[in-house]
């Protein structure tokens, strides 16, 4: 086993060695290492190819800040791209492959773009791919599609399975470095209900990574016996490998916890759960991230920020190179120095861009202070450094340190703005936080040990002050202050070479510049033009560093150039997090009518409408094409009798003294005399005049009536009538329930279907015609005391009823239908013959009812009762509404009886081009009609009421048909209604 | 979101359905003889304010309340919720 790089000591299991592969390597590593620390302790430092330039790059960082070290992780459906190797936990048998390469890693064909770079700088996408106009599509799209992107997708369903959880508590603590641990400790003991978050495997933060001391052991020490505390306390949940990465109204936050990421199989256990937690405060205590330095080629392997080279020797026990240097304008670049020179790692040499004294002796090491590196060798990792007083000093690892960054995306996620604090060269969050939220340690701009743990702890009593617990004895932890003086180094300009920026995005230093030059001033700008953030780490490492040199060109402070808006995610979170179980299947409920089961059993054909299932049609043995049983089920229930699930249709029970004149304001037409016993047909409109939807409404008492509502409109219609009665009437007495799934419905038509019914109802029920009237309604009983109610209503045109009985008999009346049919020959029917028919009927569904058409353009402009108030009636007396050349709804047969009609077509006069200017309406919906043997349609064009006979052009240039049509009665089958009233 | 429902305590807002601004609660008189332009300004003119701004939430996936809401539309502060049924009473009273 090839450990070349490790050293003694760190926070590894060294009992539990394990084996991996990168790019099919076989490498071996320890538990407690990430896949970074793994592949810097077996000398691998090429390990990615970056985005733009393909330029080798290697790991840049020990976090989830990471901009470089991007590889897909896993094979096969579950292999995941662009997965950040510093966070990717290491396992046994873990694969991982490099990506964005065309050949080897090593040798990338597409580093070519490095040589073209001249001609790739900001913008040159607006530039380059302008002309010529034929190229676009057929040379530009596809060559940039095929360089665009990073990793690759598996591109097979995602096998894993996510979840969705919610959790509540008085304080939620993100992030469990000493801050964090401080606040948890204060407000657990205090009896508070705190959720701690941490991203890490390992909670503890900087403290697992440094050798600073808190109560005289070293800081890892106390972070394990401070969670070992914690968990102790029921009252305290801590969360580990959990990202809090958005802050959301009211104190909501977004949390995405790895399950199993670590692990080499789930077992079937989700992978990762998407919290949403509801805190009454929060106290942010996410850390710093620390930022580069521009000078010349800083992007070479084995480049990499300061603080991560100290994780990877303190941690992981890995030396990130053999000679080590470090670039630095701050006092903590000097503790990498410290820390490796104890763990008798060579440092090859201490370049401090600050002038003065050196602020410690490192035995062998040159020190240069007020250094700058103008260049660096060594294409596939870095051999050298070069000084801009002409010193070259061979090393294969460069920490840089120029300064940390406060966490400070959270605070702004609800539009604050952080402030610049000049004395520690960062900004620090604004006064305008998210409600309920405190900011306490390096987030808050408070970057040394003691000040941190006593900013978590004060922080914990202030909230648990505001929130009325009080805090019990202080934590007393003994801990120093180390050195952290900064002086504000951004960029080498006598450097040699590009300067990167954005890692990621290969965003130069040049290109900030010419930005500047190209006009584009503000901060959000610069973003959009050079892309500089814009990667899946959004500028964590590079974002200060760019806009600082933004100010620079400008001539302004970095205060006055402001940061770009911090928006969620904080960090990447899977599309399959957000969907949760929501997917397939499952994506969202499905509702079952009540003779499903039966249905199912019979074959049936079911199509989605809404969140319903219903059958579509019942295939029989040697129907090869639907057409042919949707002409059977039509031709059978018109000549015997067909049975057909509605219970989708929506339902509402309305009740009380005043239920009858509520019912005459929501409905256009009277209803306050409709009789006991009887249906009436309602037309219900918006307050424009628009028709909402429409239904039968049936009286089964004095004070009692059941509407219903299109399937498509239930709950909408629901929700407007609670509005009607709760916010406009609110005097009223009358109340609502949404009975649609207490209530099995089936229409029963056809011929045959008084005949069928006689059979089941219970014998003291009359059914005749003259004692149950077409629009009749009762409450009954059947098959012997089955409750039931009966509707004499017909949607067909045919002599019909609904028959609802409580839902739980649904699925069985179904059956009895069935089987009393028999001798009537009796036909199942699904919605598609349903629709054949109410087109032969010339009834208005869905495609007539869109929201654009009124009660006039439907021919039932007379209904609108012009004599009480109700919905929608006095704004449909606008004139607007009300043109002699409004559309009309009329049917349409083609001329030459074999053309199909197609719904959407528009109407022009014929003799006249298929022209906008020329549009006289459109054709809404189709059918194919068994019992008139051709295609008939409904549609809408001007004036068709005065216009019967005339032939016109329906035009469907999309799909390239214009068809002679005449236009007829929209009632192509018994437009007399003499068959339901029969 | 979360609406303190004046009945059921703190909701979440994904409960809710949001209709829009509460001046829909004062309905014109259909017999006034300008109805027509009382009816136009009702449905079709708002005030788009930045601050404060009363709406109607209705407690779709709860108990069916149609409420009151007001809200800053800067900062989403909730600093008012009513039961829209007693608003309603209240402003006719007024009138």
């Amino acid at each position: 086993m090839s450990t070349s790089n490790r050293l003694n000591d760190g926070l590894i299991d060294r009992s539990r060695p394990m084996s991996f592969s990168f790019n099919g390597k076989i490498m071996g590593g320890f538990e407690g290492d990430t896949l970074a620390s793994a592949l810097l302790a077996n000398d691998v430092k090429l390990v990615a190819r970056s985005f733009k330039y393909h330029r080798p790059r290697g790991v840049f960082s020990a976090g989830s800040e990471e901009p470089n070290a991007l590889v897909e992780l896993r094979t096969g459906a579950h292999q995941e791209p662009n997965t950040r190797a510093t966070v990717a936990e290491l396992f046994d048998g873990l694969e991982a492959t490099s990506q964005n390469h065309r050949g080897s890693l090593k040798y990338d064909l597409m580093a070519v773009n490095d040589w073209l770079s001249p001609f790739l700088s900001a913008g040159f996408y607006y530039k380059t791919f302008m002309w010529p106009k034929a190229f676009w599509e057929k040379l530009y799209e596809p060559a940039i599609r095929a360089s665009a992107g990073l990793g690759r997708l598996s591109m097979e369903v995602d096998p894993d399975t996510y979840d969705h959880g919610f959790l509540h508590c008085d304080i939620l603590i993100i992030g469990a470095g000493p801050a964090g641990l401080a606040a948890a400790l204060t407000a657990g003991q205090a009896g508070a209900r705190v959720i701690l978050a941490d991203e890490d495997f390992r909670p503890g933060g900087r403290l697992n990574s440094e050798t600073l001391e808190i109560n005289g052991a070293p800081g890892h020490v106390w972070a394990e016996q401070a969670l070992s505390e914690l968990n102790a306390l029921e009252n305290v949940r801590v969360l580990t490998r959990t990202s809090v990465y958005g802050a959301f109204d009211h104190g909501i936050y977004g949390a995405l916890e790895r399950k199993t990421d670590h692990l080499a199989d789930s077992s079937g256990k989700p992978r990762q759960v998407l919290w949403r937690i509801y805190s009454k405060a929060g106290i942010l205590t996410a850390g710093a991230t620390e930022r580069s330095i521009a000078f010349g080629n800083n992007d070479r392997p084995g480049i990499m920020l300061s603080g991560a080279v100290r994780a990877y020797a303190n941690r992981y026990g890995v030396a990130a190179g053999k000679r080590i240097s470090i670039v630095t304008n701050n006092d903590d670049g000097w503790r990498t120095a410290i820390d490796l020179t104890a763990k008798d790692v060579e440092i090859a040499a201490v370049i401090d861009t600050r002038e003065g004294s050196p602020k410690a002796v490192i035995p062998g090491a040159s020190i240069v202070m007020g250094g700058r590196i103008v260049d660096t060798r060594g294409r596939h990792g870095l051999t050298s450094i070069a000084l801009s007083n002409g010193q070259n000093i061979p090393t294969d690892c460069l920490a840089v340190a120029g300064g940390w960054s406060p966490n400070v995306h959270l605070t702004c996620h609800q539009r604050g703005r952080p402030v610049w604090r000049d004395d520690i060269a960062a900004f620090v969050p604004g006064e305008d936080l998210p409600v309920g939220m405190r900011v306490a340690g390096a987030a808050n701009g408070t970057m040394t040990l003691a000040a941190a743990l006593r900013d978590g702890e004060d922080k914990a009593i202030t909230v648990l002050g505001d929130l009325g617990f009080s805090a019990t004895s202080p934590l007393d932890l003994v801990a120093q202050d180390e050195p952290s003086d900064i002086e504000a180094f951004w960029h080498v300009k006598e450097s040699m070479g590009r300067c990167f920026v954005d890692l990621q995005n290969d965003v130069t230093s040049k290109d900030v510049s010419q930005s500047h030059l190209e006009g584009f001033r503000s901060v959000e700008h610069l973003k959009r033009y050079t892309t500089l953030g814009m990667a899946t780490d959004q500028g964590k490492t590079s974002n200060v560093l760019g806009l600082a040199l933004m100010a620079a060109t400008s001539g302004k402070s970095i205060e006055e150039t402001g940061t770009t808006v911090f928006r969620p995610p904080y960090s990447p979170v899977p599309i399959g997090a957000f969907a949760g179980r929501s997917r397939g299947e499952d994506f969202r409920p499905v509702r079952h009518t009540p003779s499903h089961s039966w249905a199912k059993d019979q074959g049936a054909i079911f199509v989605e409408t809404g969140m319903w299932l219903r059958a579509q049609w019942f295939p029989k043995p040697g129907e090869s094409h639907w057409r042919e049983s949707v002409d059977r089920e039509v031709t059978q229930t018109r000549n015997s009798v067909g049975v057909c699930d509605v219970t989708t249709l929506g339902k509402i029970d309305i009740q009380g003294r005043d239920a009858a004149d509520f019912l005459n304001k929501v409905y256009a037409n009277g209803f306050a005399k409709l009789p006991v016993g009887k249906v009436r047909y309602g037309l219900m409109l918006r307050e424009d005049g628009i028709v909402m939807d429409d239904g039968t409404t049936a009286r089964l008492g004095e004070n009692h009536f059941v509407m219903t509502t299109t399937t498509a409109n239930a709950v909408s219609v629901f929700r407007h009538m609670e509005f009607c009665r709760q916010c406009l009437w609110p005097d009223v007495d009358v109340h609502l329930i949404s009975a649609t799934e207490q209530w099995a419905q089936f229409a029963v038509a056809g011929p045959k279907s008084r005949a069928l019914l006689e059979k089941i109802v219970d014998a003291d029920f009359d059914l005749s015609n003259e004692a149950f009237p077409f629009m009749g309604c009762a409450e009954l009983t059947i098959c012997g005391g089955t409750p039931a109610r009966l509707f004499r209503i017909s949607f067909s045109g045919e002599l019909a009823y609904e028959i609802a009985v409580p839902t739980r008999y649904g699925n069985s009346l179904a059956e009895v239908l069935m089987q009393a049919g028999k001798e009537f020959d009796v036909v199942p029917y699904g919605v598609e013959a349903l629709g054949v028919m109410r087109v032969e009927k010339g009834h208005a569904a869905g495609n007539e009812l869109n929201g654009q058409t009124s009660a006039l353009n439907l021919g039932m402009g007379r209904m609108v009762s012009k004599k009480k108030d109700c919905i929608g009636n006095t704004l449909s007396e606008r004139d607007g509404m009300n043109r002699d050349d409004a559309v009309r709804l009329v049917g349409f047969r083609p001329v030459d009886r074999s053309a199909q009609l197609k719904a959407g077509a528009h109407f022009v006069s014929r003799g006249k081009s298929a022209i906008t200017e020329n549009d006289e309406g459109w054709m809404s919906s189709v059918a194919y009609s068994p019992s008139l043997g051709h295609s008939i349609g409904l549609g809408f064009i001007k004036r068709g009421h005065e216009r019967m006979g005339e032939i016109v052009v329906a035009a469907d240039p999309l799909r390239d048909a214009e068809t002679d049509v005449e236009i007829v009665s929209a009632h192509f089958i018994d437009p007399e209604g003499e068959r339901l009233r029969g | 979101m979360i609406i303190n429902h004046p009945l059921l305590g703190p909701r979440d807002a994904s409960e809710f359905t949001y209709l829009g601004d509460a001046s829909l609660i004062d309905r014109p008189d259909w017999q006034t003889d300008n109805a027509q332009e009382l009816f136009h300004e009702y449905l079709y003119l708002r005030d788009n304010p930045a601050g404060e701004h009363r709406e109607l939430w209705f407690h779709e996936q709860g108990d069916r309340s149609w409420l009151v809401v007001t809200r800053s539309t800067l900062t989403h502060e909730i600093t008012k919720v009513e039961l829209a049924r007693d608003v309603a009473i209240s402003r006719r009273r007024d009138e």
